[in-house]
């Protein structure tokens, strides 16, 4: 048994809001040169250099890499030899988004549903919880974006659809999408579990680095198909056309109910951010 | 590439008729900013037929909730919001005398036709940028609905602020135009 202190949690929690949305991951500004690169477009070729000085500037400058810092969603590990003292796990979480946002100069994005008041201290935070061997605690905010992840979707298949029927499903969706989820675009597909688990699935499949294939030779050959076909639809950086519209495309599966073929799926914008630490 | 245009604000209609759909254009003097809340409010005044809190003819809005500015910066990162969300109420805006708007994404049919009937334009920014974006905005004032914290209407003073034109007075659509261009 391993005593952590509330207050710890609240520190890491509330470097990690700032750190996220000041610097874009090395994966990202690599997968910005290699689109740059590729991309024949010479609007979207300028797209991405832009994306490039505004990464350098939010890191020299340290302001936020996009005005919208998010909801602060938090994924976290917690190992069942940890034993939290001197506060409330979840306070001690809300308790490092409200500092993290407040000193970061952070915009505050979280609102009443109907009256859209803002609580002004982008708390609460979503917050997902695992519980793992050991003891220590990882915890991974990814700051998510509303223009994002408003183009996000579940879809319950019938299982006579087949790996065809979700392949087409997610082009048909990022065909939809279009320019509002700020292309060039990271893809998080979910596919199996049930309605709210194959959510999480896809939003967790945008957790797995730039670069990095599914482990699954039949899951990565179906995002390299997918990166392809979502590519040929010329949506391009921004939208303004061009052959970069998605940067990757991740899938993560799960099993599923006998009758289902649930699937999912979640975008990020090119501002692809998250960073973890381990306590 | 096409030179940039420059543009000072406001614009009148000669101004935003010789715009085309994929010219880049960099723009200076008072743009607001205004996003879904401070819409909302707006439409609702204009239904009442009350007076608004600014006067909106030849002006530009920027759908933006910028980040608070650290001390010593006119604003925070300011990069464009999806624009959809504000389709409900620019119509009546550019009726009005709206001439422009600045977001990202993609507009619905009747804002079209209405850039058309009132001659307006809707520009792109770059999606984002926020950070460089910001460089472009000199000062920052907040002018009605402070309450609305990020989402307050804010006057903007820029220099070559970049934008590219999305749809015109003509009709025509860059989004479609690219996609078409390059879809395989």
């Amino acid at each position: 048994m391993r005593e952590i202190n509330a207050k710890q949690i609240t520190e890491v929690v509330r470097k990690l809001c700032i750190d996220s949305n000041l610097y874009l991951g090395e994966d990202v500004l690599k997968a910005l040169d290699e689109g740059e690169k590729k991309e024949e477009s010479p609007v979207g070729k300028e797209v991405f250099q832009q994306l490039k000085e505004n990464a350098r500037i939010a890191r020299e400058e340290q302001v936020p890499i996009c005005q919208d810092t998010g909801l602060a969603v938090l994924f976290v590990e917690l190992g069942q030899d940890v034993h939290i003292v001197g506060g409330d796990f979840n306070a001690a979480i809300n308790e490092g988004v409200r500092q993290g946002y407040k000193d970061g100069y952070l915009r505050k994005s979280s609102c009443h549903p109907f009256a859209r008041t803002n609580t002004k201290d982008n708390t609460p935070a979503i917050i997902h919880l695992e519980m793992v061997p050991g003891e220590k605690i990882k915890i991974t905010v990814a700051p998510k974006g509303g223009g994002s992840e408003n183009m996000s979707m579940v879809n319950m298949l019938s299982p006579s659809d087949g790996i065809e029927g979700v392949k087409n499903r997610v082009v048909e969706w990022v065909k939809q999408a279009g320019s509002n989820p700020c292309p060039p675009i990271v893809v998080g597909v979910g596919v199996g579990g049930t309605f709210e688990e194959c959510a999480l699935t896809a939003k967790k499949a945008l957790l797995r680095p730039l670069g990095q294939k599914n482990p699954d030779p039949q899951l990565a050959a179906m995002e390299e198909e997918l990166l392809t076909r979502v590519n040929n639809l010329g949506i391009g950086p921004q939208g303004l056309g061009g052959r970069i519209t998605a940067l990757a495309v991740h899938v993560e599966m799960i099993p599923c109910h006998i009758a289902s073929f649930p699937m999912a799926v979640n975008i990020n914008c090119h501002a692809h951010r998250h960073k973890e630490a381990v306590i | 590439m096409s030179q940039p245009i420059r543009l000072k604000t406001p614009l009148a209609d000669a101004d935003v008729e010789k715009l085309q759909a994929g010219d880049k254009v960099l723009l200076t003097g008072v743009i607001y900013t205004g996003r879904d809340a401070a819409h909302k409010r707006l439409f609702d005044l204009l239904k009442e037929g009350k007076p608004l809190p600014v006067d909106l003819k030849g002006q530009i809005i920027y759908y933006v909730g910028p980040a608070p500015a650290k001390p010593g910066q006119a604003i925070g990162s300011a990069g464009p919001t999806t624009s959809g969300r504000m389709d409900a109420y620019s119509p009546k805006l550019m009726e009005i005398g709206l001439k422009g708007m600045i977001g990202k994404g993609m507009r619905k049919k009747e804002v079209v036709e209405a850039m058309k009937k009132y001659k307006a334009v809707y520009f792109a920014a770059t999606g984002g940028a926020g950070a460089l974006l910001a460089k472009a905005i000199k000062k920052a004032q907040v002018v009605a609905y402070e309450d609305l914290g990020p989402e307050a209407i804010n006057r903007l003073e820029v220099v070559d602020f970049p934008v590219i034109v999305v749809n015109d007075t003509q009709g025509n659509d860059l989004y479609q135009q690219g996609m078409k261009q390059y879809a395989k």
